[in-house]
Parts: structure tokens; C-alpha cells; sequence
């Protein structure tokens, strides 16, 4: 194939080629790689928000490409303005029976509401999720579980509005209506049940960690940190405020290690359910000191108290009323809510969407409040 | 000419097995096994395997080291309720965990820790053994205790971890778990409970010396490396009699940084490097929780965590709405 001249030559002068063609190919390809980086950006562009000090490295990092895309669920949201009730307007309460919560309500506000409600909790079932399949007369009764249910949900919705207005409406006016939660489905997704042990045959601290579960975000933390934080209420803070305090682990509640690992694996949870790190709220030097957390930190303990508030006075005390396949799959408890109820990943539910504008019944339990 | 070369031997030697001494010590008393040539194991050390000195030392540790490994992953199969898969599937997050804080320095339950304590034991047993075994072997080769010391600096943060620290805070559940992910929640809990480890000077000169050991590692293994091809792999008589090699490694080093370790010096450098790793890192671990339970706030007092001045300056980071790009 070669001319004789060039294969005598070769044959004359034997040359390791490979060595020099892997450097330079190697060291090549390295530099080429490392030159295409810096001209055209890393594929995988970052931004990031600063919650911290310049300096501290403290910032929440996420993909552009994921901060170009909004929360899908914010094109389902519709204009829906209340109707300023006129004087002497008949309210829902002449008009229809057992109208318990809402019967201060005119009756094209609260027809406004029902509808809205079907649109968010039961829009394949429609009306007939929570009033049956019977004629409009039989709307009043509350044979069916899902309307009384949805009556207790109605009025914690109303609580959250106003009693949590510093958690929810913490960094401007954004509330939070049966969508926040439920976003069209009829159970909201990411609610929780109580795991229990989730070892075979062991007890104690032996038994509730070291397992794959979601509730532990799939670490080997305990499993039954929303259970112990959200709704037994238990101290989260592990630390000691004192260079020096005198304590025995187990003994007047000087927390241990193992109360730490709790600590942690709930606030694995909060990150995730919010999507940021721990970094959001703390300056992980010191995750303690109250003087070095950021604002959001406020705002995260507020919503830890209202969570608790909401599972321990208006979800855990319908366990009666829910069917079989409504409970826990472990100990047949009432479904509870966290962050990620509503969070469901974002910072700000629904990325921040103003809910409650549209619907002044269900930013009080008092009287709403239309403008007028 | 056949090249030697120190990792990767391209030359292995292979003849009639090395038995070692047989000296007024009775040396070669217990030495089991046939011994046997690996071409594999030869291209990164002494191609011979074996014979090998079992002992009484060796039969305990040994016998005790199973039982340790046996128990522990029994309970972890017991956890899984005896399911191979889950077991594999699980295996990292497994573990063998201390008694709960409620049963301070008591015996507790098997379920609760009561397995973990008597796994413990054995452990301890294996471990101060194999001690034993490198001490008496160093003595029976009249070899001065090198090894055995610095195998005991290690053993004194296992027991640090283990023993001394449990029993001064007066509780078990102290201790570190047996498990793969576990012992790392373990580490990260112990540090955040205890107010940020890094704030403890102990723990710093733990790491100074283990990034130290690492460094001087590298910089003899090169160094000899290096001057190989002057003989200076021949570390032992390029110490009592110094030749080109050791000479030039010295210069090398004195040229570039002003400064060189001796051929004899480089060897007591690593070791104390190496030694004090865990010797300062024991020290710190058993100060947390029994002297000082915050080492954040411990370092404010002693000046050396600064604080920030001034305002922290919330109002300028900007928006999440800004963040998410919706920013009005």
C-alpha cells in the first residue's frame, strides 16, 4: 500500500507511537475540554439566590433552566372575582340547609365558591364528590364523608389565612386557598401517615431509622421525625447555649445524638420541600444561633407551629370520619399535612402566586372583607 | 538488563519459598499455611503468600472479630425480616445501633442495644488482641515497637469513640453505630449537636496532621522514587552510609524550599505525622460533651470564631421573585 521506501524506513526506525499519540491525546482532550468550558459556559448554567453575608458561601443554587420553567400548576389558576354583595341580598343561609360555615355569604358568592371548589378538590366527580348523586334538595345533607371533610377543611383554610397571616402572607399578600394543597386532586399529594418502627424486631432508637423511606428522605435518619416534630410536638433544637452544660444523655431532656439524627432528618425534609438548602435559613457555622439565621428562618419556625396546629386541631381529629382506604397504611391515622403539602418543592407555594385575592371568604373566619 | 522497580515489580523473584528465622525463639513454631507464589500479588509486593503466625493472639482476635461481624449482621438480616434482597438492597443504610439514651450505662434489652453491646465486647477483645499480636511478633523479631504503637494510637480514638467518652457522658447511645450510612449520620450529628467541630482546636490539628501525613507521604514516596536509579530505594544503607541518591534527594529539597528532612528523619516525621492524627483527634472527641458542649460558642469566648460587623444586609440580596425570574 505504502511506497517500498516508506515501509523500509519505518522498519529501519521502529517508533513507539502509542505513548506519545495517549499524552498528547490525553493532555489534549483535557485542555481542549477546559478551553470549551470557559468559552462557552458550563452546559448546565447555575444561578443562585444569596441569603447570607458576602463571603459566607451562603446562597440557594438551582439550574436555569428548571428557574425558566414556572410551577406548572400556576396555568390552572383562573380570574374568578367575588361579586360585592348588594344590601338586603339574600344569603346562602335562608337559601339552603345546613349551611354551616359559609350561610353569611350571598348566594352568587357562595355558589362562586361551591364551583371553585370542584374546580380544585373534585373536577371529574363535579358536586357530586361531596352532595351525592341526589337532586339539589338533598345538597344540605352530610351523608357523605368528603362534605364534612371539606366543611372542616373550609374552616382550617380560613384559619391559615388569618391566624398564620405571618407564615403565609410573610413576604407579601399571597394566602392560600383548597388549590394549594389539593391542586385538582381530590387527596392533595405529599401527605404523610405515621410510620411507626420501620425495623423488624427491634425496639427503641433501634427500631425507627436506618431504612429507605421518604419520610427519612431515603438517608438512614429516623423515619418518625414528622411524627415526634409535627404533630407530638417535641423540642427540635439540640443544642446546648452555653460553651459548658453539665447534662446525661436520656436524663432531663439533654438531647443526644439521636435526637440530633431527628433534628437532621427533619430538616432534610424542610430542604427538600422547599427546595433549598440548609443554608436558606441557617448559617450552617453556627445552625443554632438566632442571631445568625437568615429572615426565611422566622418564617420556617412560624410555619412549623402553624403545621402542628393544623394536624393536632383539624386533620388528626377526622380520623372518624374517613373511610378505610383514606387511612394510614400502618396504624389507620388520619392523613396529615408539612411542608411539602403545599411547598411541593417551591419556596413559595405556587412560586408565589397571589390565591387569596379573589376569594375573601376564605382569608377569615369572620366577616369577608369585599371592598365594600 | 532486567529493571526493578519498587511498586509494580517487573522482575519477581520466584524460588524455593522463604521460611524465615528459626532462632532460640522457636520462630517458626506456629507458622501455618503452605506457602505459594501470585504473579498478581507479586506486581505489587512479595509475590510469596504465606506461612502465616496464627497463635493464641491470632485464634482470638480472629475468633472475636467473626463473632463482632456476625452479630452485627445478623441484626441487620433480623431487621429486614430475614430477606437476602432486602438485606442487599438495604445493606448500606443497615445498622447495629447503641442503646437509646433511656438506658444510660445498663445492660439494655437485646432488641435495644443489648446486641450491640455484647457485639462490642467481642470487638474489643479482637481488637486489643490484634495489638497484642503486633507487639509480641515485633518483640519476637527483637524489632523495636513501632508498630505497635502507632496501631495503639488508633485504637485510642476507637476507644475514645467507643468506651472512655460513653462512660463519661454516662450513656451508651454516645457511641458510634455499626452501619455503613449510619456511622456517617453518626459523624454529622455528633458535629452539629455539639455546636460545629470544626470549631474544636483538637479536631483541626487532627486534620492538620492527616493532610500533613498525606503530604509527607507523597513528598518521600517521590523523593526515593525519584532517586531509585542511584540506589536510593536502598533507604537503610543510604542511612548509615550516605551515597549520591540521598545526596541529591536532600539538595532537590533544600534547593527548593530551603529545608530537607534527613534520609533517618523523614521516617520519624511520617510517623509522628501519622501517630498524631488520631492521637489529637481522640483528645477532641473525648473534650466534646464532657468539657465543652459547644465548641461554636466555646471558640467566641476564646476569640478565634469572629463575628460579622455590622448589618448582615438582608435587604439587598434580592427577590425570589427576581430569583424565579417573575419579578414585576
Amino acid at each position: 500500500m505504502f511506497p517500498k521506501w516508506f515501509d523500509k524506513w519505518n522498519r529501519d526506525n521502529p517508533t513507539d507511537v502509542f505513548r506519545p499519540a495517549i499524552i498528547i491525546g490525553t493532555v489534549g482532550g483535557a485542555v481542549f475540554a477546559a478551553t470549551m468550558l470557559i468559552a462557552w459556559g458550563q452546559p448546565f448554567a447555575t444561578d443562585s439566590m444569596q441569603t447570607g453575608p458576602r463571603g459566607t458561601g451562603m446562597s440557594v443554587p438551582e439550574f436555569t433552566a428548571d428557574l425558566a420553567k414556572p410551577d406548572p400548576h400556576i396555568e390552572l389558576l383562573i380570574e374568578d372575582p367575588p361579586f360585592v354583595p348588594e344590601p338586603g341580598e339574600a344569603l346562602a343561609k335562608d337559601i339552603y340547609q345546613n349551611v354551616q360555615v359559609l350561610g353569611d355569604l350571598t348566594d352568587a358568592n357562595f355558589n362562586r365558591l361551591m364551583a371553585a371548589m370542584t374546580r380544585w378538590v373534585s373536577p371529574e366527580q363535579g358536586c357530586a364528590y361531596c352532595h351525592g348523586d341526589g337532586d339539589i334538595e338533598t345538597y344540605g345533607e352530610d351523608n357523605l364523608y368528603t362534605k364534612v371533610v371539606a366543611r372542616r377543611m373550609i374552616q382550617m383554610t380560613q384559619n391559615i389565612n388569618e391566624a398564620w397571616d405571618g407564615h403565609v402572607n410573610a413576604n407579601k399578600q399571597v394566602g392560600v386557598t383548597c388549590m394549594t394543597c389539593h391542586r385538582g386532586e381530590n387527596v392533595p399529594s405529599d401527605i404523610w401517615f405515621k410510620m411507626g418502627d420501620v425495623n423488624e424486631t427491634m425496639a427503641g432508637w433501634s427500631a425507627n431509622q436506618n431504612r429507605v423511606t421518604a419520610q427519612s428522605q431515603f438517608t438512614s435518619l429516623p423515619s418518625d421525625a414528622l411524627e415526634k416534630y409535627l404533630l407530638d410536638g417535641e423540642a427540635i433544637g439540640v443544642h446546648d447555649l452555653e460553651s459548658r452544660v453539665a447534662g446525661v444523655p436520656g436524663e432531663d431532656g439533654y438531647p443526644g445524638i439521636q435526637q440530633a439524627e431527628r433534628t437532621y432528618s427533619l430538616m432534610n425534609y424542610v430542604s427538600n420541600s422547599l427546595g433549598v438548602n440548609c443554608v436558606f435559613c441557617h448559617n450552617s457555622r453556627a445552625f443554632y444561633d438566632g442571631g445568625q439565621v437568615t429572615p426565611q428562618w422566622a418564617t420556617e419556625s412560624l410555619g412549623i407551629q402553624m403545621v402542628l396546629e393544623m394536624n393536632n386541631d383539624y386533620l388528626v381529629p377526622l380520623e372518624d370520619q374517613y373511610p378505610p382506604e383514606r387511612l394510614g397504611p400502618v396504624h389507620a391515622d388520619a392523613p396529615k399535612a408539612a411542608c411539602a403539602t403545599c411547598h411541593k418543592g417551591y419556596q413559595q407555594p405556587l412560586q408565589g402566586t397571589n390565591v387569596i385575592k379573589d376569594w375573601p371568604e376564605l382569608a377569615t373566619t369572620g366577616v369577608p372583607d369585599y371592598g365594600n | 538488563m532486567p529493571e526493578y522497580q519498587n511498586i509494580f515489580t517487573q522482575v519477581q523473584v520466584q524460588g524455593p519459598p522463604e521460611w524465615g528465622m528459626d532462632n532460640e525463639n522457636n520462630m517458626a513454631e506456629e507458622r501455618i499455611g503452605k506457602p505459594f507464589f501470585s504473579t498478581l500479588v507479586g506486581w505489587m509486593g512479595n509475590a510469596q503468600i504465606g506461612p502465616v503466625y496464627l497463635g493464641w493472639t491470632g485464634m482470638i482476635s480472629l475468633l472475636t472479630g467473626v463473632l463482632w461481624f456476625n452479630i452485627v449482621g445478623l441484626n441487620m438480616l433480623a431487621q429486614v425480616g430475614w430477606s437476602i434482597p432486602e438485606f442487599l438492597r438495604q445493606g448500606f443504610w443497615l445498622a447495629l445501633e447503641p442503646p437509646g439514651p433511656e438506658h444510660g450505662l445498663s445492660m439494655p434489652p437485646l432488641n435495644d442495644g443489648g446486641w450491640y453491646i455484647i457485639s462490642s465486647f467481642f470487638l474489643l477483645v479482637s481488637v486489643m488482641t490484634w495489638w497484642l499480636r503486633s507487639y509480641l511478633l515485633a518483640q519476637q523479631h527483637k524489632m523495636g515497637k513501632h508498630v505497635a504503637w502507632a496501631f495503639a494510637s488508633a485504637i485510642w480514638l476507637f476507644l475514645v469513640l467507643g468506651l472512655f467518652r460513653p462512660i463519661l457522658m454516662g450513656s451508651w447511645s454516645e457511641a458510634v453505630p455499626y452501619g455503613i450510612f449510619p456511622h456517617l449520620d453518626w459523624t454529622t450529628a455528633f458535629s452539629i449537636r455539639y455546636g460545629n467541630l470544626y470549631y474544636n482546636p483538637f479536631h483541626c490539628l487532627s486534620i492538620v496532621f492527616l493532610y500533613g501525613s498525606v503530604l509527607l507521604f507523597a513528598m518521600h514516596g517521590a523523593t526515593i522514587l525519584a532517586v531509585t536509579r542511584f540506589g536510593g530505594d536502598r533507604e537503610l544503607e543510604q542511612i548509615y552510609d550516605r551515597g549520591t541518591a540521598s545526596e541529591r534527594a536532600a539538595l532537590f529539597w533544600r534547593w527548593t524550599m530551603g529545608f530537607n528532612a534527613t534520609m533517618e528523619g523523614i521516617h520519624r516525621w511520617a510517623w509522628w505525622f501519622a501517630v498524631l492524627t488520631p492521637i489529637t483527634g481522640g483528645i477532641g472527641i473525648l473534650l466534646t460533651g464532657t468539657v465543652v458542649d459547644n465548641w461554636f460558642i466555646w471558640a467566641q469566648e476564646h476569640n478565634f470564631a469572629p463575628m460579622y460587623d455590622g448589618s448582615y444586609g438582608y435587604e439587598n440580596y434580592g427577590s425570589y421573585e427576581a430569583f424565579i425570574g417573575q419579578e414585576d
